[in-house]
């Protein structure tokens, strides 16, 4: 098999996109599955959040899927790309008069299109959370401690650790914060505890617009939900042919199982967007 | 119903069959060959039997032009029974018109309101390029065919009878409906991409099916995708328009087909 075959061919770059995509789909319902999270209410939702958020940043099987979604994303983008532009030269003189809705759906002609939709709000989605996560920029999960005492009840901000068991780690000046995470005595090398990033509170003060746990509330939130929204509809439209088609790239069809493939597609494509779309609004409502 | 009822009943249904004429206006591709740059000229027809197909209201418009001392439309015709894939057109936005299932040769004026304005376009790819007014050269289909669609048989007179080899009656059905192919170019001309998938995919899967034909299958498939490739036709997106705009109905199973024969032929090629 030769490599021109491999990348150059039509019907390889087909496969490519297929793979890559329904690869893409499998993300999908891992990232919403996560998000779900953020409608468990309270302080136990932004642990249960954050301890997720901690988790996907450092398990090492979740590393590699990760590495294995930027790329899929990438190659996704990119031959499609190549393809479209392939596309456009295929016909360079436009019909006067094109009936194309009589025997097509828009949104399978809008592949591309609706791509570089989804593609635009993957880069600003990832400024918004993803980078924050990665190169700081987060301050840390800390909570308030009432403790009776015989002078009333004592009340204190503590650190969220990954031992909760010892004694809580309070915020004072005593304790210093190392490589973003690392709790220490301060002016030493005695680590006493490790403490999680607070996305939760990130996320919450950006949909909703309401200060949270000290992050500021995001002025714009109303533009960020409708935006969000939007993608997620965008994202939808793209799903609706793009799920199916990919089994038809893959020569996977089948009297008895196509009518099968292409419904789970359709309601893959409404059920997932519109489950990621429901949580801003959800958190701007609240 | 009485006797007489259903006489009259009759005898208005037949007034109605009867032939009805209609006006027309038409804007069609006018080039006068390759090299020039082409436009939409609008022309006027009358009284056109709603029974004529499209191609006879063409040679009527012809007719008209020649009176008047004009130089009549080029368009590409030649069986006008909807079997030998010469005509071609793109009528009012969809390849062979708004009729299901037919070529322009089938397609009638009855489907044509009377006052209608009617587009005529040339098939559109840079595959296909304009030889003049509404003719396009359709040749990069040949060569597609020339890479691989065929069979080697041994012509030496001991050739054996292709009836004695057993074939399921599922398979040589499904033969049979790719076979159908008539490689008039619809499905390019319809595809927002200007994809070949469906004529190859006909091709490759007519003799795929068949036992005769799984001897070259690998390179068959290969072969005829690298110079569809190469012939500068696009990519398929699944879109499903050529299935639908096809004469002869052919499936969108059979480009699944031909995914499969290439996956098979990638994979195994040396």
């Amino acid at each position: 098999m030769s490599k021109s075959v491999l990348l150059k061919s039509s019907i390889a770059k087909k496969y490519w996109m297929a793979l890559t995509g329904l690869f893409l789909c499998l993300f999908l319902v891992g990232h919403l599955l996560g998000n779900l999270q953020l409608f468990i209410a309270g302080e136990e939702g932004r642990r249960a959040f954050n301890e997720y958020a901690y988790f996907m940043q450092h398990n090492p099987f979740i590393k590699v899927m990760s590495y294995v979604t930027y790329l899929s994303i990438l190659f996704h983008a990119i031959d499609g790309i190549m393809l479209a532009v392939q596309n456009k030269k295929a016909r360079p003189v436009q019909y006067a008069m094109n009936n194309a809705a009589s025997n097509s759906s828009s949104v399978a002609r809008k592949m591309a299109v609706l791509g570089t939709i989804i593609l635009l709000f993957i880069v600003t989605h990832m400024v918004n959370f993803w980078a924050k996560m990665h190169f700081g920029g987060l301050k840390l999960h800390k909570y308030e401690l009432v403790t009776p005492g015989q002078m009333g009840e004592q009340k204190q901000m503590v650190y969220y650790t990954h031992t909760p068991s010892v004694n809580p780690i309070p915020d004072v000046p005593q304790i210093e914060v190392k490589n973003e995470l690392d709790l220490y005595i301060a002016k030493s090398n005695l680590k006493v505890a490790e403490g999680y990033k607070d996305l939760h509170s990130n996320v919450v003060a950006f949909f909703s617009g309401k200060e949270t746990n000290g992050v500021e509330g995001n002025k714009l939130a109303l533009v960020a939900v409708i935006l969000y929204t939007l993608s997620m509809a965008v994202l939808s439209f793209h799903l609706m042919h793009g799920f199916s088609s990919a089994f038809q790239s893959l020569g996977i069809r089948h009297k008895r199982y196509t009518p099968s493939i292409e419904l789970i597609g359709k309601i893959f494509a409404i059920v997932v967007p519109a489950l990621f779309a429901i949580i801003p609004i959800y958190l701007f409502v609240k | 119903m009485g006797l007489t009822n259903a006489y009259c009943l009759m005898t208005k249904n037949l007034k109605k069959m009867a032939s009805k004429t209609i006006n027309i206006n038409l804007k069609i591709w006018r080039q006068k060959n390759a090299n020039s740059k082409g436009s939409m000229e609008t022309y006027k027809l009358d009284n056109v039997s709603t029974d004529s197909s499209f191609l006879e209201m063409l040679d009527q418009l012809n007719e008209q032009l020649i009176n008047e001392r004009q130089e009549p439309i080029a368009f590409d015709h030649d069986c006008r029974e909807g079997i030998c894939g010469m005509c071609s057109l793109f009528i009012n936005g969809e390849a062979h018109g708004p009729d299901r299932a037919v070529t322009t040769c089938q397609l009638h004026m009855r489907k044509f309101k009377d006052g209608e304005t009617i587009f005529v376009e040339p098939f559109r790819a840079k595959a296909f390029p304009v030889i003049k007014d509404l003719v396009v050269d359709r040749s990069s289909f040949d060569r597609i065919q020339q890479a691989g669609g065929f069979v080697s048989v041994n012509t030496s007179g001991r050739t054996m009878d292709a009836n004695a080899i057993p074939i399921p009656k599922h398979d040589a059905d499904k033969a049979f409906e790719a076979a159908a192919c008539i490689g008039c170019g619809a499905c390019v001309a319809s595809c927002v991409n200007a994809s070949a998938m469906l004529f190859v995919a006909a091709k490759v899967s007519q003799y795929a099916l068949l036992p005769q034909g799984k001897v070259e299958a690998r390179d068959r498939v290969l072969n005829m995708v690298r110079t569809m490739d190469e012939e500068g036709f696009g990519n398929c997106t699944n879109t499903g328009a050529c299935a639908v705009e096809c004469p002869k109905e052919i499936s969108l199973e059979n480009i699944a087909r031909m995914n499969r024969e290439y996956l098979k032929g990638m994979l195994s090629a040396e």
